[in-house]
């Protein structure tokens, strides 16, 4: 009978797709699936919706104010920028430039006023979402990175590795995080990028270790584990081949909760002026408070120098943590609705 | 039982030695020693710098300074506050009522609020007021904490006093300067009265539980319930109200010149307090319940899918009765533990909300300390608000074993 298959079909069958090609189709068809499942969940989506406006704001929208490969920039530096500018205006009479009064009002010329020492609010806004991004995603990103391994070795090994993260976990949770950054800044120059490093790192050793350790406990005990081990896969290679790519999901989603504090962290230590920044929204605040507008009898008078920048923070980290609950309600199986 | 907290306490103990530890540490790495700043006064030469590096112990290797600094934590030596030269243990005795006070009376009103509203909406999972709630708790729960004090202060202390012409809520601080004037309570004189509310809350607070207890335990009806609950929780109001204007010493009174009424009693600087604590207790409230509220919804979830929820439902027990007694109590363990967790953490969590409202408590003693580089008090505030929490941990633990016998016995 195999003689009557035609040679065309075996050839056929004997075609297989190049591995990245199989890789790249599984990754896409996972994605599709995990998009499906994250798009029911409508908490999930308002807050991807508002990450994505802030995104777009201010790494697409705010690089292209300052020129684009066909038109030139549309702010003059000198007035808009968020740290240097300064509110010029052209003086047809004297025939030069003067600076208008600040801190001014919404205008036409600066959308959302200018703050105690004449800067464009609308520019240091969008700025600041930069400032936000940059510092809550690579301190998240260091966050996953140590709180998976961390998860997984401890998961794998048992015994004292176990025991010592664990303990080491708990102080971190009970761990007076405000105060000992607080502390920290009165003894060395706290800035953005060692203000990210230590946050990442508080938060990759807290409540997100013991999470995954039990999440990489229930991993460990699957039967492919002790394949692999029967195979002759090293204990890096189980850790990292197969134990941590089964937690990923989990530490994702801690990764949303992360930005969130992270960014919150940021802006309190901005707002009571410890952190070495340049601009960002709590030092937007700061600055309004330092120059007095920040009085219980002036504040809605002076509201654009403090509502936009604090609305920012506030949208900004619920946006996350919005997103983080409704990765939440597909990661968590007791959560599922079906 | 007994093994597991003698497990628990031994663990405790461990942990707070690492924490001493790695808080020393932490500051050795830091460069630049705190009392360096002390050191490097221009106007001491150099005989007298070596002097204070001797006295303070700076010139003794680490490992001896290390021990030092753990027997001084022991023996409650934890040093002079550079600013006024006041032993800083006496300090955070000073400050630690008015935080204490603040904040218990917040997370307990944040979290009974929180388990309502995370019962009710796991109840009614995917309706309308699910979402609702969890998008306006979540909104409070990560919102710029001085934004939110700022825009309520604005609200309740400005605009409404425009409006009505009285002046309805006071805008900082914890008590009235004009009148705790008047009144020679001694030095720390508000502590005297901040122990006794703290008093009056604990006692009511545990007359409230114990009562609730009794009353299901022996009512059964629950009209009859109902109305010996509230009863008993009017009677114990009043008995309260009562010791405070007629039981010695709470009902103390103070000669107050012209003013006043000719005196001032203690109750009338307790409603004063408690006048300066409604806006800082509700921002804390707005912005802490939204946690609870998820936690007791998630908790809540997975109740419902016990097979006990479902015999319940069976049996043809009312909606209300499945929902609270049987669902919503067994849901309510992880709540308590984070309970007595955001109480340990209420210092830390405390210091935006303390300096927004100029609340001379720990919080504020802390950032302020910093700010004038008065290491030995920032230090011993951080250290000491790390015990506390440690402590408030293994009330948690303990609690916990109490309420869940399968923790004990694991």
């Amino acid at each position: 009978m195999r003689t009557l298959i035609p040679a065309s079909a075996t050839s056929k069958r004997r075609q297989f797709d190049p591995i990245w090609r199989v890789r790249a189709r599984l990754l896409w068809r996972s994605a599709r699936e995990s998009w499906a499942m994250f798009s029911e969940s409508k908490i999930g989506l308002t807050g991807a919706t508002i990450i994505a406006i802030f995104f777009v704001a201010g790494f697409v929208v705010y690089p292209m104010l300052w020129g684009g490969p066909f038109w030139g920039p549309l702010w003059d530096e000198k007035i808009y920028d968020p740290i240097l500018g300064r509110p010029f205006i052209w003086s047809e009479e004297l025939q030069t430039y003067i600076t208008e009064d600040f801190p001014s009002p919404p205008s036409p010329r600066h959308w959302l006023g200018t703050d105690p020492y004449g800067r464009d609010i609308l520019s240091q806004i969008l700025h600041g979402i930069q400032a936000a991004f940059v510092l809550g995603i690579f301190a998240a990103l260091i966050t996953v990175f140590i709180g998976t391994a961390v998860g997984a070795i401890s998961a794998y090994y048992g015994g004292f590795v176990d025991t010592f993260f664990m303990r080491l976990a708990d102080i971190i949770l009970l761990f007076p995080l405000i105060a000992f950054l607080i502390v920290l800044s009165g003894l060395m120059q706290l800035d953005f990028w060692s203000l990210a490093l230590i946050l990442g790192i508080y938060n990759g050793f807290g409540a997100i270790t013991i999470v995954l350790k039990s999440q990489a406990l229930a991993v460990k005990v699957k039967p492919y584990i002790e394949a692999a081990r029967v195979a002759g896969g090293s204990h890096g290679h189980i850790i990292f081949r197969h134990i941590v790519p089964n937690i990923l999901p989990l530490s994702f989603l801690y990764m949303m909760f992360t930005v969130t504090s992270a960014i919150f962290s940021e802006a309190v230590l901005s707002f009571f002026g410890l952190v070495d920044i340049k601009m960002s929204w709590g030092l937007m605040i700061n600055i309004t408070r330092d120059a007095g507008y920040l009085g219980a009898t002036n504040l809605m008078q002076f509201w654009w120098l403090w509502l936009p920048a604090g609305s920012c923070i506030t949208a900004l980290c619920a946006a996350f943590y919005l997103v983080g609950r409704g990765l939440d309600e597909i990661v968590n199986p007791r959560l599922r609705q079906r | 039982m007994r093994r597991y907290l003698l497990r628990r306490i031994v663990q405790i103990v461990v942990t707070l030695y690492l924490y001493l530890t790695l808080v020393f540490f932490i500051l050795q790495a830091m460069p630049g020693d705190f009392s360096q700043i002390y050191i490097d006064n221009p106007q001491l030469d150099k005989a007298a710098r070596e002097q204070l590096i001797r006295d303070l112990g700076l010139d003794k290797p680490l490992h001896e300074q290390y021990l030092t600094y753990l027997r001084n934590f022991v023996i409650g030596q934890w040093g002079v506050s550079f600013a006024n030269g006041r032993p800083v243990w006496d300090i955070i005795v000073e400050r630690l009522p008015r935080t204490a006070l603040l904040f218990v009376t917040a997370t307990l009103i944040a979290f009974y609020l929180g388990f309502l509203l995370g019962k009710l909406i796991a109840w009614r999972r995917g309706r309308l007021i699910e979402y609702t709630s969890t998008v306006v708790g979540i909104t409070f729960y990560t919102a710029f904490t001085p934004m939110l004090a700022l825009l309520l202060v604005w609200i309740f202390a400005i605009q409404l006093t425009n409006w009505t012409g009285v002046k309805l809520f006071p805008i900082a601080n914890f008590l009235d300067m004009d009148k705790w004037q008047l009144v020679n309570l001694g030095p720390h004189g508000s502590n005297i009265i901040f122990g006794y509310m703290l008093a009056t809350l604990g006692a009511l607070a545990a007359f409230i539980f114990a009562y609730w207890w009794l009353c299901h335990r022996l009512i059964h009806r629950p009209g009859v319930r109902f109305l010996a609950l509230l009863g008993g929780y009017t009677g114990a109001l009043l008995l309260a109200g009562y010791v405070w204007v007629a039981v010695e010493p709470l009902a103390q009174c103070w000669p107050a010149f012209q003013v006043y009424g000719g005196r001032i009693c203690n109750w009338q600087l307790a409603v004063d307090i408690l006048h300066h604590m409604i806006l800082p207790v509700t921002v804390v409230t707005l912005i802490s319940f939204g946690g609870t509220m998820l936690l007791m919804r998630n908790s809540m979830l997975e109740t419902i899918r016990e097979d006990y929820v479902m015999a319940a439902k069976a049996k043809g027990l009312p909606d209300s009765k499945v929902r609270d007694d049987h669902a919503a109590r067994n849901a309510l363990l992880p709540v308590v533990t984070s309970f007595v967790l955001s109480l340990a953490l209420a210092i830390d969590g405390g210091i935006i909300t303390e300096t927004l409202f100029s609340w001379p408590g720990m919080g504020l003693t802390l950032l302020n300390s910093v700010q004038e580089q008065d290491f030995p008090l920032a230090i011993a505030a951080l250290v000491f608000t790390g015990v506390f929490a440690l402590i408030a941990h293994l009330v948690a633990d303990i609690l916990y074993a109490y309420l869940d016998p399968r923790i004990r016995y694991e």
